[in-house]
């Protein structure tokens, strides 16, 4: 975005810039829906042997939008759910910026949500002003040393984070399990429960369900932005990702920029957890799941890895999220379309080349998409000596 | 003898010790057939990954192919169950038509997943990791699709293979007989594992295909100066690993049990890439590390089954069963940290190929 700053003297120039940074994006995103379009229809007629209607998708289209903008307070679901994707993309995408592929945001989350939880169980009699903070960053904790640890094993082992967060993943599935049936159970839940946050619930600012958490995630977008580009971290982070070897050559310590960057990461999933559970369900059972760490994903590489290119993403898939009921009522199309629909959109942009030649767009300086380029790395071989 | 036993195990520490390994060898028959079902598919995914890497292609898409075969595997058997009946099943292995026709469509569902890695990682030259992760949650999101839309229609039952029943004559053979037992006392995705397992390993090493295939993943540039197609190599390797991995997700719908849940495959096929690690790209070592992590899970099911008595039943009462259930995560993330540096990758793996230009 500075050199967006600095390009600024003829508006034609800037508006063409702008639109060599948001076309592929903007078209894989129609060509996924077109896609999706294709799906419907096909599986409409083929799988449920229903008379081919031609105008099933725009029934289906119209109803996720229905769903995610038709009235105040779907905008206002739209937000609500918009909140963990925001939080949770921001931490995948940093991990993107320092070359590293973070899958592990659905088992920081889970975590995230267990450590608001558990420091909210035991703050039940204090002022709301203390509670909240305190599980918050109760959250923030949990979600960041389940971040840490694949951090850590990648610094110190070259353990690939791609395979070991997964395994986080499903151990934080596990732990949760074992944590809401034991130690945090409330006394005579059945099913096994934790006990209501209480103190630590986050007040409600717009809507019925508008809680403090979207504030909380649109204040972490400037954050973000600030850090990674404006601030020394920041840039050893940008650095270690473009190049582990010439960041080292400049002093930066890589090792030490992937378990910072895995660490942050994770505080921003684990915050995304807290906000669920403070925000929205208040209580915890075995059964608490969450997608957000898959869309996640899809969020920061839809954004490019920038802080404010995932805050779109976020609303856009907070709005697909937020239809998507509505669509499987009203139209009959099944919720796991938007997974498809994310991964179709994942296909175009990584065939980004393709669709640029299609386009004829030129390469501009900034628009080339970060992450895609730097995290394959091999398994065994030790790239930082 | 019984008195001797009740002596030594009773002594403190020790005596638990003691009591867990008579439990653990009165158990070992069941245990080890458990192992080796539950290994299936894990292997299978493993040597999927064994074949890609090999030539200089990382999939971690091997999770989706095998959920999208699995699927497949049971959609297929459903309608072509519902066209021409379901058929008298053999006596040995419960083999009918639909079944066997399923089984091929799953493996073509799987090969053309695999092709689109192939396309993506090897002719687009995008980034290997994202393009195996976009194939997982297509997978994932297109059979939950399907399988939601399914459920407003009345599908026909369908059947499974069945596992050989090795005759008691041969399992009570004193020391292996329990071995032949495990190893073969399986359906007939689950022998023709233990069939690839030994005929890839001696493929790989031994012919040349298996050394062109190694060629291209260390040094493309070299193989291709010797005339080696390296494009060509890759792709072929890439479209036929998802015939192996197609067959672990098979497995799950259509022998192991006879339906299909919404992500049954429970991130079998990352735990298939780590024991890839762990057997240091080899389908012997990947079939032993798959072993291992089926292990964990074998013995959690097994006490959960049988539970043993006395002063260790009392101990693991007190280990909560979602331990054993996070058991062969554990194992693999503890694994893969500690053998990293001695289990090194092919030198040109994840790396795509450009060819020199001509000029």
């Amino acid at each position: 975005m500075s050199q967006a700053i600095a390009r600024l003297p003829r508006p034609r120039a800037l508006l063409r810039y702008l639109w060599s940074l948001i076309a592929v994006p903007l078209v894989s995103f129609f060509l996924a829906l077109l896609v999706g379009a294709i799906v419907i229809i096909l599986s409409s007629t083929l799988v449920l042997k229903n008379p081919f209607d031609p105008t099933l998708p725009l029934t289906a289209y119209q109803a996720l939008a229905q769903g995610a903008f038709g009235s105040f307070n779907s905008v206002v679901t739209t937000l609500v759910i918009t909140t963990p994707l925001l939080l949770a993309g921001l931490g995948v995408g940093i991990g993107f910026r320092a070359g590293l592929f973070n899958i592990g945001a659905q088992g920081q989350f889970l975590m995230g949500a267990v450590g608001a939880v558990a420091v909210a169980a035991n703050m039940q009699s204090s002022p709301p002003a203390i509670a909240i903070p305190a599980a918050l960053a109760g959250g923030a904790l949990a979600g960041a040393a389940w971040g840490f640890v694949p951090g850590l094993l990648k610094a110190t082992s070259g353990a690939h984070e791609v395979v070991t967060t997964i395994m986080m993943n499903y151990i934080a599935l596990a732990s949760l399990a074992w944590i809401v049936k034991g130690p945090l159970k409330e006394m005579g839940s059945n099913p096994p429960t934790t006990p209501d946050v209480g103190a630590a619930a986050l007040p409600i600012l717009i809507g019925s369900t508008g809680h403090l958490g979207i504030l909380l995630a649109f204040a972490a977008v400037p954050i973000a932005w600030f850090l990674l580009f404006r601030t020394t971290r920041g840039f050893e982070i940008r650095a270690v990702g473009a190049n582990p070897d010439a960041a080292r050559y400049a002093g930066v310590n890589p090792r030490l920029m992937i378990v910072l960057t895995m660490s942050i990461a994770g505080m921003l999933a684990g915050l995304a957890g807290a906000c669920t559970i403070l925000g929205i369900s208040h209580r915890m059972n075995t059964t608490f799941q969450t997608k957000v760490g898959f869309d996640s994903i899809t969020v920061a590489l839809l954004g490019r890895s920038n802080p404010i290119g995932i805050m779109f993403a976020a609303l856009l898939f907070g709005a697909m999220r937020a239809g998507a009921p509505p669509m499987q009522i009203n139209a009959g199309i099944p919720v796991e379309l938007v997974d498809f629909i994310q991964a179709l959109i994942l296909l175009f942009l990584i065939a980004n080349a393709v669709l640029r030649r299609l386009l004829r767009l030129r390469g501009v300086a900034g628009a080339e998409q970060t992450g895609f380029q730097t995290i394959t790395r091999s398994y065994g071989r030790e790239t930082l000596t | 003898m019984d008195s001797f036993l009740h002596t030594i195990n009773g002594i403190p520490v020790l005596g638990i010790v003691f009591q867990f390994v008579e439990y653990f060898l009165n158990a070992l028959p069941f245990m080890s057939r458990v192992a080796v079902e539950l290994a299936v598919p894990i292997c299978l995914a493993a040597l999927c990954g064994v074949m890609c890497e090999r030539s200089g292609v990382v999939n971690i898409g091997l999770e989706g192919i095998m959920l999208t075969a699995a699927f497949t595997g049971w959609f297929a058997e459903a309608v072509i169950t519902g066209i021409m009946g379901p058929g008298t099943p053999t006596p040995v292995f419960g083999l009918t038509v639909p079944l066997v026709l399923a089984l091929l469509a799953a493996i073509i569902a799987g090969m053309l997943l695999s092709l689109l890695h192939a396309w993506l990682s090897i002719s687009v030259r995008a980034d290997q990791i994202i393009a195996g992760a976009i194939i997982n949650i297509a997978a994932f999101g297109m059979t939950g699709y399907l399988n939601t839309l399914l459920a407003t229609v009345s599908l026909p039952v369908t059947s499974n293979f069945t596992a050989l029943t090795i005759p008691s004559a041969v399992s009570n053979i004193p020391l292996v007989g329990w071995l032949i037992d495990a190893l073969f006392g399986q359906g007939p995705i689950g022998i023709l594992m233990v069939i690839i397992v030994v005929v890839f390993q001696i493929f790989l090493f031994r012919s040349r295909w298996g050394l062109r295939t190694r060629a291209v993943g260390e040094h493309p540039r070299a193989a291709e100066t010797v005339g080696i197609d390296v494009i060509r190599t890759r792709y072929r390797n890439v479209v036929l690993s998802g015939a192996l991995a197609a067959l672990g997700g098979a497995y799950l719908s259509i022998e192991a049990t006879n339906g299909f849940q919404a992500g049954m495959t429970q991130g079998r096929g990352f735990i298939g890439l780590a024991a890839m690690i762990v057997g240091r790209w080899t389908p012997l070592g990947a079939f032993g590390a798959a072993l291992l992590f089926a292990a964990s899970q074998a013995i959690s099911q097994t006490i959960s089954i049988s539970p043993p008595t006395g002063e260790l039943g009392t101990l693991l009462d007190h280990v909560p069963t979602q331990f054993f259930d996070a058991l062969p995560y554990l194992i693999t993330i503890v694994v893969l940290a500690g053998l990293i540096g001695r289990s090194i990758a092919p030198a040109a793996d994840g790396r795509p190929y450009q060819r020199e230009s001509a000029s």
